[in-house]
């Protein structure tokens, strides 16, 4: 018979008090369990977001605000830059190092999802999640020629109930208040889910994009003329017209950028020339992403997880003063056992592993208990984030929990374990049990 | 086996005075004797076992059980000399109401080898008529059966000296000659030195040999001497 038998028969004596205590332990760990997945899927939900291109180029500004904007279809656009740009960037000196340059516009909603202008490039020539090629889960990617093509992500075509053949008419700027254009777009394809932020924006053809964006800012422009006219100003309209021909025809929001592996490093190089010049900026998305997430979520995850540690630890407590407490109903029982020839050591180390077993029942309740409430939430946490929540999700930080619980057990248990180590045999003996 | 020599022990009262219990210039016990020891309550008779068991020192004086003097040892090697060499029947039984009759037993194995005998356990408690209780617990056991247990226990380790604190104490008069035969039988065939504590002279008249502990001293009862068991 094992010391830990022994222990464990202990435990079953005090039965009810004992699944008490794993009960508190096993919620304090729960949540230590669900802080970490939750900002395991947080965590993923930023990264994956930023893969498939290596570089995003847009207007000058924040870059924090470019990656918002274009991975994350967050925030507004920093700005615009020329579409001579684009054709630079494929046709220019740097024209062998770029792989695939796709243009993306922004500036359309509808239903609040984003409507980005594009090429059908995007699902050709662009990957997610590593090397995932972009599937269609009904009809096909639009063609170039049809310039009221759309392709919706899945969660953005389930919220919006769009459907292959569907058409829809995108609402200029962020959707309240904004002028609905009277062109529609039809759906061509529905995209498979990507658990990606492209689940959750509209992809139309950019010709089409470009054509109502400037039928919009025409008649924009054309209501603000006859105000004018209306007080009495001189007329604006051909000027207005103009500056839209000139300076907003053929300007893109961003472009995603995959530069070529061999030789390495060429997309620092190809960074650096972007930044150097006047027109534009690029970012490596990854390292963006990774400092936003470090910087917001990454603390309020410390946060969140010292508040965990401290549920664990006053559960712990629990565990000593539940053991504390029946020691004064166990001192007869050690006496005899110290009777029988244990030694002080032996019973200190039967409360000790007592201690220590109804802490780690209480960590496997928690991480059951963490990741089947994960698991059970998982439907709500894949429709927010797009990441797809297994059962088995286990961290490997949660691969410390358990020598963590059996450094707490062995802490809160030491304290009745020495009580037990002191028992005055002699003296307990006589005590009628 | 069992030589006590020149033992005093007093207890500290609560004004700081001492309060002699014993003071015993000699008591010897052969290998495979029996004998009872009688006295009035308080007079130290179970403090006189706990020394005897090492459970309690001594003031001053020696205990010595097969030519080892326990006094001398340190506390963890004289709980591991106790768990090998001295089985224990208390009054009250003590067993450990979590644990089956067996696991009883074999607790009791564990803390003196470290590695219980299951076939040995099972034929003590076969011995003393429990073959078919063996997986209840105490609370699922008659007083009898308890403390029949209680002796299986004693003996699991094959001691050289078992004591016995007024073993038939809590035990029903039906049963009290049973636990005493069990205790005397058991021990004669398993050649164990017996020091049986009571305060009862039908029980004592039982014995070969019967000192009588007064004024905590220990005296020979020349009476009780000559009687058989």
């Amino acid at each position: 018979m094992s010391l830990w038998k022994v222990a464990w028969r202990s435990i079953q004596q005090r039965a009810l008090v004992s699944l008490l205590t794993v009960l508190s332990m096993g919620l304090g760990v729960a949540l230590v369990v669900a802080v970490l997945v939750v900002y395991s899927v947080v965590y993923q939900s930023f990264r994956r977001g930023g893969e498939g291109y290596d570089l995003i180029v847009g207007a000058k500004g924040g870059k924090e605000q470019l990656v918002l904007n274009t991975v994350f279809y967050l925030s507004q656009p920093v700005g615009n830059i020329p579409s001579s740009f684009y054709e630079e960037l494929t046709e220019g000196k740097f024209a062998a190092d770029v792989e695939a340059a796709i243009p993306v516009c922004m500036g359309h909603t509808y239903q609040g999802f984003r409507v980005v202008g594009t090429v059908p490039e995007m699902f050709t020539e662009l990957k997610y999640q590593g090397d995932k090629s972009y599937e269609f889960a009904a009809g096909e990617n639009f063609k170039a020629e049809n310039h009221f093509d759309a392709v919706v992500g899945a969660t953005a075509a389930a919220k919006a109930g769009l459907q292959v053949g569907d058409k829809f008419q995108a609402v200029h700027g962020s959707g309240e208040g904004g002028v609905v254009h009277k062109e529609s777009f039809r759906v061509a394809g529905v995209l498979a889910p990507t658990s990606t932020p492209m689940d959750r924006a509209i992809y139309v053809n950019m010709e089409g994009f470009q054509d109502i964006h400037h039928g919009a800012e025409d008649e924009a422009a054309h209501e603000k003329q006859e105000k004018h006219e209306t007080h009495g100003l001189p007329a604006k309209h051909g000027k207005a017209k103009k500056h839209l021909t000139e300076d907003e025809h053929g300007q893109i929001t961003a472009i995603l950028l995959c530069i070529r592996q061999v030789p390495p490093g060429r997309a620092d190089v190809v960074a650096k020339w972007i930044n150097d010049g006047k027109v534009a900026q690029a970012v490596v998305p990854g390292r963006v992403i990774v400092e936003l997430f470090e910087g917001i979520v990454g603390k309020l995850q410390w946060i969140l997880l010292g508040m965990a540690v401290l549920t664990v630890i006053e559960a712990g407590i629990g565990i000593m003063v539940s053991i504390y407490n029946s020691m004064s109903d166990r001192r007869h029982e050690i006496a005899v056992m110290r009777a029988l020839g244990a030694s002080r050591v032996i019973v200190m180390l039967i409360i000790l592993m007592e201690s220590i077993l109804l802490s780690l029942m209480g960590g496997a309740a928690g991480v059951l208990l963490g990741h089947g409430m994960t698991w059970i939430c998982s439907p709500w946490i894949t429709d927010w984030t797009g990441v797809v929540v297994d059962l088995l999700q286990f961290q490997t930080i949660e691969l410390i929990l358990i020598p963590g619980l059996v450094v707490l057990a062995s802490a809160v248990g030491y304290l009745p374990a020495l009580s037990a180590y002191r028992t005055d045999v002699a003296r307990s003996l006589i005590t009628t049990p | 086996m069992l030589h006590l020599k020149d033992l005093k022990k007093a207890f500290r009262q609560p004004d700081g005075t001492a309060l002699p219990v014993l003071d015993i210039p000699e008591f010897r016990v052969a290998t495979g004797e029996q004998m009872v020891l009688v006295g009035r309550s308080g007079c130290g008779k179970t403090t006189l076992l706990h020394i005897i068991a090492g459970i309690s020192r001594p003031d001053s004086g020696k205990v010595r059980i097969d030519d080892w003097d326990i006094t001398l040892m340190p506390e963890a090697e004289c709980d591991r000399f106790r768990a090998e060499r001295i089985g224990y029947v208390f009054q009250t039984f003590n067993l450990l109401a979590g644990f089956t009759a067996l696991e009883n037993v074999l607790l009791s194995m564990r803390f003196a080898r470290g590695r219980p005998d299951k076939n040995r356990a099972r034929q003590l408690l076969n011995r003393v008529g429990l073959g078919h209780r063996m997986t209840h617990r105490p609370a699922q056991l008659s007083v009898g059966e308890q403390q029949r247990v209680a002796v299986a226990r004693a003996l699991a380790n094959k001691p050289h000296l078992l004591l016995a604190d007024e073993p038939t104490a809590n035990v029903d008069a039906g049963h009290q000659q049973q636990i005493l035969d069990l205790i005397r039988q058991t021990s004669q065939e398993e050649n164990v030195a017996l020091v049986m504590v009571t305060h009862s002279n039908e029980v004592a008249a039982q014995f070969p040999r019967l000192d009588r502990l007064e004024e905590f001293n220990l005296v020979v009862a020349d009476g009780a001497k000559e009687k058989g068991t």
